[in-house]
């Protein structure tokens, strides 16, 4: 489901983008209004987003627990996976946001003859983290255009990022990471039929959004170049606040302009998506508590008095027949 | 209005916030956001080998194609339309130092211009002896 | 018992690569064996639940309050105010599938619509629609539908197809569990008394008795006598059980099964004849006749009503802490809700075993240690004398049940125990044991002779695995530590693994204690006789 939609979806916002690099006033206002759309419409989305969960009490500590508990101390306690203390929480929740620990348990069910078998299968756990992690990267790299001057992290991470100095620009392991990550993603939703069945045009979407962006940045660098100094003059200006000239943004190419529009799209989208798996993450109550439940009492706010069968009551019912079984009672009468 | 683990909540959404302003901070905190590279271009040279556009877009790649022709094929001039072309009556080397750096004679006011701004650090100087302020 | 269908032809309708078909074009279909029958009007009743009324699953019309869907609609406001839980879980899931194939009733099915993420669309769909502006506007383009009767059946269906397991949770990398979705969505349906019988009348049951079976005072006290006399035959020795006993130190609270069931009874027995040899000061009580909460699998409140007696009768008692038995369902409950819906546990102490002097640290705060910690502790201390030889006719391997595993990390205390009290044992595949155990297909209410068909489907997973481990190594016997298990295990195996017992860690305990005065065993606690013994 969803396939067709998100491909229609894709290709208006291509469209207009395309449109805008070549009608003069609406490439005005994609370069100038949206990108600051964009920006309140993420940071104040994404803020009210995490309010509105964050409004909403942890009633139970409902820990998954995933190894041994803190239990006697011979016992040896799975300190990462079963976590007791803050800093085992913690350590939990760094696994799970930096390396995906869960998603690293993956299986795969089939049947071998009669039997069940469970295969290791990594390939979700690996293209999952390297695309967030090139994402991530790649995000950071273009500072180098969003900043003036260009933190030092910037020239670490290109150098680290373009080690093995091939092609010309230097080619980026993230650029081509990001690409397979994503088109793994995206073809196992169209060929693995359980992902199919469960995928909405809204998990569709997202991928070739990003992959468009992604598609655009390596047409831009290896391709069909673009007026960089003109870009990085466009991107500081938005970025401080400053007014662009329209001599400026005459000399932002077209191709630019897609890839820019995507990002405004991105970033507009992003708080109402579910995307917002950055932020839930790290508010998920079966990860981010420590499994200390017996030895903390954890508060529930709205915990309220109901309606109890009482001993008295019970003893009421039953005490003729606990008498004459000789079991001792409150009242003899 | 009550906010649940709320001293987290917002710590996490300061960092957040922090996180994707940064830009902004760095841009806004630095008077050196407004200045822009300011390339010298040569006086006495009115032509490059190529046109200004696709040298400003594509020098990367001439240079590379010109470095693999010599030191690999052993290629040693410019060659257009099967003629060798000349400069100032001599034939142009395909060479930083013997053709590019007679005309742009200033690294630091022609090259590192825009390379600095965007933090393209090109091996050219690996091996090619950067030259020093106003070469002769 | 429903017409059977046979293993191998179970196994045929099974296809893990379901064909592509948008699932909300699908309609629900009850087959026969695979659903559960109603709620009945009188335990309903009895409990004060909305809705109470004559009906049935089948019907054409569930005689459903004129405005259900405004209660259901405005439940789910309420909840999703109260469980961030929820909230959370509705908005992040991005349909990674990594849960997909990790839920044993989806392994044992194929119906796409059992994958834990589907399940949990089928009510994030209407959360959408009612909850969110993209939902409310783009409808089904974003994966939004209205709810309709067809919809409330087939929440119905599905949600009374999960037994609240956790697995997916574990492999989820969000932490996305399907059993609180679960839990919530069944509490919605009963706003409306939509509900099963088999969860319905054992809550009555143990809100009244005390215990699910709905086992009299006096009849528990048969139980006990019971017991009395075939520890005495086997042992030669006579222990009187203490009932009802105010002062004693510990209260002892373990699923009601234990007194009536089998296998249960044997690990019964074995609980006596342990608490006997190392004369615990410890009573068991009537009123708080059960350990399993049956309230858990239906509402968050039915959970804390009937949960309340395990404190009030240890304040009435005036014990010191509570002991409680082997559980699933139970444990989850004790460990992670008791405290905070019923406690501060004040009046009580810090659990202190008196015979190693262990203080349970863990357990600081909510005073119930489990037997298997407690246990496990008295053999690290020797206090106890083993004779493994005992169990010899058994070669055993551990089923980790779902709830202690996943909600709480008793993994390694049953271990313990089992590798010191017999020589025979052997794990079953490491995907299928610890935290990524296998439900036995029937937790969370759905034990019913009428769910036939999908308790076998569901327990298939957990049955294949025992099946290689008994078919290789020659494995006869499955332990557990719930009562659940306890009860379906037989028939699961029966169905898919026939000749595999199933037995609790403290049978083996029973068989293999060494208890001072006794006469020379013949026969362990299921009166069969004994091997390699030297008589």
């Amino acid at each position: 489901m969803g396939l067709g939609i998100s491909f229609i979806y894709f290709a208006i916002i291509l469209f207009l983008a395309w449109i805008a690099g070549v009608l003069p006033f609406l490439k005005v206002f994609f370069t100038t209004v949206i990108p600051y759309v964009a920006l309140v419409v993420f940071i104040v989305g994404v803020i009210a987003r995490i309010i509105r969960w964050g409004r909403s009490p942890v009633p139970f500590r409902i820990t998954t627990t995933c190894g041994q508990e803190k239990s006697l101390p011979w016992i040896r306690q799975n300190k990462l996976d079963n976590p007791s203390s803050w800093l085992g929480t913690l350590g939990r929740m760094l696994l799970e946001i930096l390396f995906f620990r869960s998603l690293f348990r993956n299986t795969q069910a089939e049947f071998r003859g009669d039997r069940l078998v469970y295969s290791v299968d990594k390939w979700l756990w690996f293209f999952s983290l390297a695309f967030h992690w090139s994402f991530l990267i790649i995000f950071l790299r273009h500072f180098r255009f969003f900043t003036e001057p260009i933190p030092s992290f910037v020239t670490f991470l290109q150098n680290i990022d373009g080690f093995f100095q091939v092609g010309l620009p230097i080619i980026y392991i993230t650029n081509i990471l990001i690409v397979a990550g994503l088109l793994y993603l995206f073809l196992r939703r169209i060929f693995d039929s359980k992902v199919r069945i469960v995928s909405l045009p809204s998990d569709y979407f997202p991928l070739l959004l990003i992959l468009g962006i992604a598609a655009t940045g390596i047409l831009m660098r290896y391709f069909f170049k673009t007026d960089l100094v003109a870009v990085k003059e466009f991107t500081v200006a938005i970025l401080s606040f400053q007014s662009v000239s329209g001599d400026l943004i005459n000399k932002l190419s077209p191709l630019f302009v897609i890839h820019f529009t995507f990002v405004c799209t991105l970033l507009i989208y992003f708080p109402m998506s579910k995307l917002m798996h950055l932020g839930g993450v790290f508010l998920s109550p079966t990860r981010n508590l420590a499994n200390n439940n017996r030895m903390k009492r954890h508060i529930n706010p709205w915990n309220y008095d109901v309606p109890v069968h009482t001993y008295e009551e019970y003893e009421d019912e039953f005490r003729d027949k606990m008498k004459a079984a000789g079991i001792p009672v409150e009242k003899e009468v | 209005m009550k906010l649940y683990d709320g001293w987290k909540i917002i710590l996490g959404l300061i960092v957040f916030f922090a996180f994707f302003s940064l830009p902004v901070w760095i841009n806004l905190s630095s008077a050196q956001s407004r200045v822009k590279p300011q390339l010298e271009y040569p006086k006495d040279s009115k032509q490059c080998v190529e046109n200004k556009d696709y040298m400003n877009h594509y020098h990367m790649n001439l240079l590379n194609f010109w470095r693999d022709s010599v030191v690999r094929m052993n290629y040693r001039y410019v060659v257009r339309n099967g003629v060798v072309l000349t400069h100032n009556g001599k034939p142009l080397e395909m060479s930083l130092t013997l053709a590019c750096l007679k005309c742009h004679n200033n690294k630091q006011k022609f090259c590192d211009q825009c390379h600095n701004y965007l933090d393209v650090k090109p091996y050219c100087w690996d091996c090619h002896i950067e030259p020093k302020g106003g070469l002769k | 018992m429903a017409t059977k269908i046979k293993p191998e032809e179970l196994l045929q309708t099974i296809n893990l690569k379901p064909k592509f078909k948008n699932w909300m074009d699908v309609p629900v279909e009850f087959r026969k064996g695979t659903f559960n029958y109603a709620g009945s009007e009188e335990a309903l009743i009895y409990l004060d639940q909305p809705n109470p009324r004559k009906w049935q699953t089948t019907d054409p019309d569930w005689k459903l309050p004129e405005n259900w869907k405004e209660i259901i609609l405005e439940g789910l406001r309420e909840r999703l105010e109260k469980f961030r839980s929820l909230k959370i879980f509705m908005d992040i899931c991005v349909r990674c599938g990594a849960c997909a194939d990790k839920c044993h009733f989806f392994l044992g099915s194929g119906d796409p619509k059992n994958m834990p993420v589907l399940r949990a669309e089928l009510l994030r769909s209407v959360y959408r629609r009612e909850f969110t502006t993209a939902g409310k506007i783009m409808g089904r383009m974003v994966g939004a539908r209205d709810l309709t009767f067809d919809v409330l059946r087939e929440w119905f269906y599905y949600f009374y197809q999960c037994t609240q397991c956790r697995r997916c949770s574990v492999f989820c990398p969000y932490g996305i569990d399907t059993a609180e979705i679960t839990f919530l969505t069944r509490e919605l349906m009963n706003l409306i008394g939509v509900n099963i019988d088999w969860i319905m009348t054992p809550v009555k049951n143990s809100y009244r008795t005390g215990n699910h079976l709905g086992i009299q005072p006096h009849g528990m006290k048969d139980s006990l006598e019971m017991a009395t006399a075939d520890i005495e035959e086997i042992t030669g020795i006579h222990i009187d059980i203490p009932l009802n006993k105010k002062g004693a130190e510990v209260l002892f609270v373990t699923p009601s099964a234990d007194f009536f069931g089998t296998p249960h009874y044997y690990t019964f027995l074995g609980y006596v004849m342990l608490f006997h040899e190392i004369g615990l000061d410890y009573t068991f009580s009537t009123y708080a006749s059960e350990g399993g909460n049956f309230g858990s699998f239906v509402s968050h409140e039915l959970m804390k009503r009937l949960n309340n007696k395990i404190y009030a009768e240890a304040k009435r008692l005036k014990v010191k802490w509570i002991l409680g038995g082997e559980c699933g369902h139970m444990w989850r409950v004790i460990h992670q809700y008791m405290d905070t819906m019923n406690g501060p546990a004040d009046f009580l102490e810090v659990p202190r075993s008196p015979i190693t002097g262990t203080v349970f640290e863990n357990a600081k705060s909510t005073k119930m240690v489990h037997i298997c910690e407690f246990t496990a502790d008295l053999i690290y201390h020797g206090k106890i004398k083993l004779d493994p030889s005992r169990n010899d006719h058994w070669h055993a391997t551990f089923h980790d049940s779902c709830n202690p595993s996943r909600g709480m990390g008793l993994i390694e205390e049953p271990r313990y125990i089992i590798k010191n009290v017999m020589r025979n044992f052997t794990e079953m595949p490491d995907n299928t044991i610890r935290e990524q155990t296998f439900c036995c297909g029937s937790g969370a209410g759905l034990g019913t002779d009428e769910n036939f068909e999908m308790r076998m489907r569901g327990g298939f997973p957990r049955a294949n695995a025992a099946k290689y481990v008994k078919d290789k190594y020659g494995v006869n016997i499955c332990l557990c530590i719930c009562a659940i298990d306890k009860a379906n295990l037989p028939h699961l195996f029966e169905f898919w693994a026939p000749g595999l017992e199933v037995g609790g860690v403290h049978e083996m305990v029973g068989n293999a204690l060494v208890m001072s005065g006794e006469k020379p065993r013949e026969t362990d606690l299921r009166f069969q006789p004994l091997i390699n013994q030297e008589v």
